[in-house]
């Protein structure tokens, strides 16, 4: 659904993919796999506005919590709801239903100022 | 296993902050106070010493005692000390290879479970130090729940709770405010529902409150919620044996001092800080939490919950920095639950009830007393004696009776009060010894 090579990264394992004037936010699979089971996902409010870089939400496995940041800044306008009753999607589809939180542009530049794919593999390769 | 820092570690710190050793880096505490000279007496033998210990014990003189204001005189049955005092369970402090000590957890699980169902809550921490340590830290869960910065306390919450959460907010740039009662010694609904506003981020209740008398928690509940303030309602266990329960007015959390439930008074501590919580809130309950898992081979086994919110892995973003429980305490409690079962706890409740209401009745007879009773009370009520009530204190302890709790040390305006308690502990006859004495017989 966004796939990895459509998306921009952040090196703190966030992606996010253009849907219009929108961005939407996920977690990398080499993240996920990271993380391992995710068993919550603390999702920020709906109406929230985030500056680039801001922490914004938490991914929680059985023993880790891991602070989400936000890749653009923006408005929150919308979150995924079914992570609440399946947080475990995160790890199953993380670049498709296991997405987090879309965010409404204000600065469409800093989109284009994230890493692509290969530079973010590059990243995690090291 | 405990790890501490190594020379090398040490050394690394030291040399970030710039001093060449421990003793440079304290240098600044005067030699005096860093290395004080005691001036202690040489040791005695142990006969020595017991014989030291024994004298001093003597002086202590057994009064009937009347006082409650937080901690309260309850039977708790041999069966309570005989089995939490075995050695498997002696011990206060969750282990530290948790998952290994199955017995422990197993016991705090249990705990957990009779304070849901006491309470009509969803969720129940392992506890906390006490009554006043959880009551403050459900103020914080609130806050981090609403977002909102006001916090709106009962002024009849006990004078130390307020003490204490005046202390854990006093770097969080919340605000608190107090609700102030009536004459009847409740909260004033009409006046607290203009206090209420969209900026409120809870309202803190006690009920009963600390003068003993019964709030209108529905009410309360209403209006906080309209709101979309939460209600932190702090409450007596053994008084949930006939009043109704946080669950069924809605509190989104509910605290307690579980010392009643089979803990001696013994001074006043250690207590057992009872926290719950609705479902909703439960990442932000603070401290241990024990839930069910099954282990590799299916078989039932218990772990520790939930531990994302805690300071090991959440590090200062942590729900709190409380980490401990108070598990002896809880321990006791949940013994006591299950010994005494719903319908004990409420033969409990019901002798505490009338016992309180055989004392008001007689003390309100004794020519020059009168007693508060236009609000509905449990174990607990507040006396105006015609003189100063620290008199009437002194002159009943000559008679063997501690006569009650002196308002005047936290209500200077209420010098000639005097908060008088009587569970089940009371008999008919103490009753009457207290009466008689007020009477100057």
């Amino acid at each position: 659904m966004y796939n990895q090579e459509n998306c921009r990264f952040l090196k703190t394992h966030e992606w996010a993919c253009k849907e219009g004037d929108l961005a939407v936010v996920g977690i990398s699979n080499h993240a996920q796999e990271e993380i391992s089971d995710i068993v919550f996902v603390d999702l920020p409010k709906v109406g929230r506005a985030v500056k680039a870089g801001e922490n914004c939400c938490v991914v929680e496995s059985v023993k880790s919590a891991s602070e989400i940041y936000a890749p653009v800044s923006g408005e929150i306008v919308a979150v995924n709801d079914a992570l609440n009753a399946d947080p475990a999607l995160v790890n199953r589809e993380p670049h498709g239903n296991g997405w987090l939180f879309k965010i409404k542009m204000t600065n469409p530049a800093e989109y284009d100022a994230l890493l692509d794919f290969a530079a973010y593999q590059a990243t995690i390769q090291k | 296993m405990f790890t501490p820092h190594t020379k090398q570690d040490e050394k690394e710190m030291l040399d970030v902050i710039g001093v060449s050793s421990v003793k440079e880096l304290v240098n600044k505490i005067p030699a005096d106070l860093l290395y004080p000279n005691y001036n202690l007496p040489a040791a005695l033998t142990e006969q020595h010493l017991t014989a030291h210990l024994h004298a001093l014990a003597a002086k202590n003189k057994p009064l009937t005692n009347f006082i409650g204001a937080g901690m309260y005189e309850h039977f708790i049955p041999a069966a309570v000390p005989a089995l939490s005092g075995r050695g498997e369970f002696l011990t206060a402090y969750t282990p530290y290879q948790a998952e290994a000590s199955q017995g422990t957890l197993q016991t705090i699980y249990e705990f957990q479970s009779c304070i849901c169902a006491l309470f009509d809550m969803d969720v129940a921490t392992a506890s906390h130090y006490d009554g006043a340590t959880a009551l403050a830290e459900a103020v914080l869960a609130a806050h981090r729940v609403t977002g909102r910065k006001e916090i709106i306390i009962s002024s009849l919450l006990h004078p130390h709770y307020k003490e204490v959460l005046k202390t854990y907010t006093r770097h969080t740039g919340l605000t608190i405010t107090e609700a102030q009662p009536t004459q009847k010694g409740t909260l004033d609904v009409a006046a607290l529902q203009a206090q209420i506003s969209d900026k409120t981020a809870c309202v803190v209740i006690a009920n009963p409150n600390f003068l003993g008398y019964i709030e209108q928690v529905q009410e309360i509940s209403a209006l906080t919620h309209e709101k979309g303030a939460l209600l932190v309602a702090q409450v007596n266990p053994i008084s949930l044996g006939v009043l109704q329960t946080p669950g069924s007015y809605e509190a989104d959390f509910a605290v307690a001092e579980g010392q009643v439930l089979g803990n001696p008074v013994s001074f006043g501590g250690p207590g057992l800080g009872i926290m719950t919580a609705k479902k909703a809130y439960m990442r932000q309950l603070p401290g241990r939490m024990v839930g069910i898992a099954k282990d590799k081979n299916g078989r039932r086994a218990f772990v520790l919950t939930l531990q994302a919110r805690e300071q090991h892995i959440r590090r200062e973003k942590a729900a709190s920095n409380i980490c401990s429980n108070e598990a002896i305490c809880a321990l006791n409690a949940v013994i006591y639950l299950t010994l005494l079962g719903p319908q004990g706890l409420k033969e409990v409740a019901e002798l505490n009830l009338e016992r309180a209401r055989q004392l008001a009745e007689k003390i309100g007879r004794v020519k020059g007393f009168s007693v508060s009773t236009s609000a509905p009370f449990f174990n607990e009520f507040v006396v105006t004696c015609p003189v100063p009530a620290a008199q009437v204190i002194e002159k009943l302890a000559d008679k063997g009776i501690a006569a009650g709790y002196d308002l005047s040390a936290t209500c200077p305006s209420m010098k000639n009060c005097l908060l008088v308690c009587a569970t089940e502990m009371r008999s008919a006859a103490d009753i009457d010894a207290y009466a008689r004495a007020l009477e100057g017989k």
